[in-house]
């Protein structure tokens, strides 16, 4: 009864601060005022911009037909709160509850939601990464430069690692009619994601499409001349290549920074969070006044072995926003798990790429529906016996199939032959996933559910 | 006016390309690429759209004011 009026005095008129205003932020503070906290929300984001999706950034606005300008997020309701944009946070004062600005303020709170999202992983040599003509692409701003580039109509474009952003970029590239060339470690695009049998798939999607792809090539130097633009790319083939442009899209890094030295269990996978979304600390203990969502964040997943999943996903963002809201404002017995199924999608060369569950945690995969050769196929991913994920291209379709297989643990190899086939026969193979000492692009996975009051957990023993 | 879709439901039934087809356009068989941001004339047919999706991925802004108070670059709270 005392833990009950505290909640209610705090939904009545507590203080909550959230860093970061992006999706996660925003459809937390959404969520908190939807469940009817009247008490204070601050939102603190490093960009001077309300919240804007970035999906759209790589096709739609690379392609040229939206204004990097114009994709901001609707909104569900009003949100009534103090917006900090254009000031980053710099540092947490755990003790006294305050988040600290970079222009030397602070902001109280009772309890903390951090959705400070990830950045672009800047390419390691910093002279040769401020040569004019070096980009990246996550932010708005990240965008309006690119697009002006391409506009330029250069000659030749570097598109440096071939995960989805990386693929993306010389989707577009391809589709505006201008040259480029993607330079891959691994062994094919996205085989950090989908492994090696789909991202053959995938390297013959580019290769059709005009795309210079070289797998298994490393960027060793970017070189520029006097005047600092760059010229040309050195590659660990020993080869040269004259490009304008280069884009480094080697993956992303979790934006921990300022919790530095505050004792959370924040660090360069992210931070370390219960089902709940609440933060742990560097003792592996709970904190309750500190949650944490969207891309930063990692928490258990039960269907997957209890692996701590960092999602850099849409819809995990959204999903798990209103989950860390809910639980914010909700005495212990009501709070609830963040059990979203993982799920993405990328739109590349005309080509819907879907995936449900954790494609990376498979050792086989089968293709149940189409065929590789097609392009428009799935392939069901196995871990020990049950179905773990699955990849769609164009099968948009069907991706709630096996979003189910994958929450009720279904057999793998599946009962079914194939769905679309006669005569199925298609064996399991591996599915040839890189040695994971090796460095390559993280998995990216995602997944989507149905009301998150309604999800649970059911512990099926494993057959005797 | 402000749109997003939830691409991860998104099963190109293509009810929205029909209807509002200034914001919504198939891009090879199953890519859906819209405009966020549309002009307040296509409200009835993006609202038709949101309406007509037969898996509910369509998000139309409902902020009509702002109550917000914003802050930007710093300057004071």
């Amino acid at each position: 009864m005392v833990a009950d009026s505290a909640v209610r005095a705090f939904r009545r008129d507590g203080r909550i601060v959230i860093v970061g205003a992006s999706l996660a932020g925003l459809r937390a503070a959404e969520h908190l005022r939807e469940e009817g906290f009247g008490g204070s929300l601050t939102l603190v984001g490093d960009e001077p911009y309300e919240p804007y999706d970035r999906p759209p950034l790589s096709k739609q606005v690379l392609l040229g037909q939206v204004l990097p300008q114009d994709t901001d997020l609707p909104r569900r309701r009003a949100v009534d709160a103090r917006w900090r944009l254009g000031t980053a946070a710099t540092g947490l004062d755990r003790e006294n509850r305050r988040v600290l600005l970079a222009d030397g303020d602070a902001v109280e709170y009772d309890r903390l939601l951090i959705t400070t999202g990830v950045r672009s992983r800047p390419w390691p040599q910093e002279s040769e990464a401020s040569l004019d003509g070096v980009c990246v692409l996550r932010t708005r701003d990240d965008t309006t430069r690119l697009t002006r580039r391409l506009a330029g109509r250069p000659r030749r474009i570097l598109v440096i690692g071939a995960g989805f952003t990386g693929s993306e970029i010389a989707s577009a590239c391809r589709e505006r009619g201008l040259e480029v060339t993607v330079a891959e470690r691994g062994p094919a695009p996205l085989v950090g994601a989908l492994g090696g049998v789909v991202g053959t798939a995938a390297a013959d999607l580019q290769r059709d499409h005009g795309v210079d792809l070289r797998c298994g090539i490393t960027v060793t130097a970017l070189e520029g001349d006097p005047a600092g633009r760059l010229r040309r790319a050195h590659l660990s083939d020993g080869s040269q290549l004259d490009a304008d442009v280069a884009v480094v899209a080697l993956g992303a890094v979790r934006n921990t920074g300022w919790l530095e030295g505050t004792g959370l269990a924040a660090g360069p996978r992210g931070i370390a969070c219960d089902a709940g979304c609440r933060a742990f600390d560097i003792h592996g203990i709970v904190t309750d006044d500190i949650f944490a969502a969207g891309d930063v964040a990692r928490t258990p997943h039960p269907l997957f072995g209890y692996q701590f999943l960092s999602l850099e996903h849409w819809g995990n963002a959204v999903a798990q926003a209103e989950i860390a809201a809910h639980n914010m404002i909700s005495p212990g017995t009501e709070r609830r798990p963040h059990l979203w199924t993982p799920a993405f999608w990328s739109a590349q060369f005309g080509v819907t790429v879907k995936s449900v569950g954790v494609p990376s945690m498979a050792d086989e995969l089968v293709v149940t529906q189409g065929s590789l050769a097609e392009r428009r196929f799935v392939a069901a991913y196995g871990h020990q016996g049950r179905i773990i994920a699955a990849v769609g291209f164009d099968q948009a379709k069907w991706m709630g199939f096996y979003q189910r297989l994958i929450e009720h643990a279904a057999p793998f190899p599946p009962s079914f032959h194939a769905v679309d086939r006669p005569g199925g026969g298609q064996q399991p193979v591996p599915a040839r996933f890189p040695d994971p000492a090796l460095p390559s692009h993280g998995p990216t996975v995602t997944l989507t559910g149905h009301s998150p009051s309604e999800r649970r957990v059911v512990f099926t023993p494993a057959p005797a | 006016m402000r749109v997003v879709v939830d691409l991860n439901r998104c099963q190109a039934f293509a009810q929205c390309v029909f209807l509002a087809p200034e914001v919504f356009e198939l891009h090879g068989e199953e890519s859906l690429m819209y405009r966020p941001r549309f002009d307040e004339a296509h409200r009835d047919d993006v609202l038709r759209a949101a309406a007509a999706c037969p898996v509910q991925a369509i998000l139309v802004d409902r902020l009509d004011d702002s109550r917000d108070t914003r802050t930007r670059h710093g300057d004071g709270c």
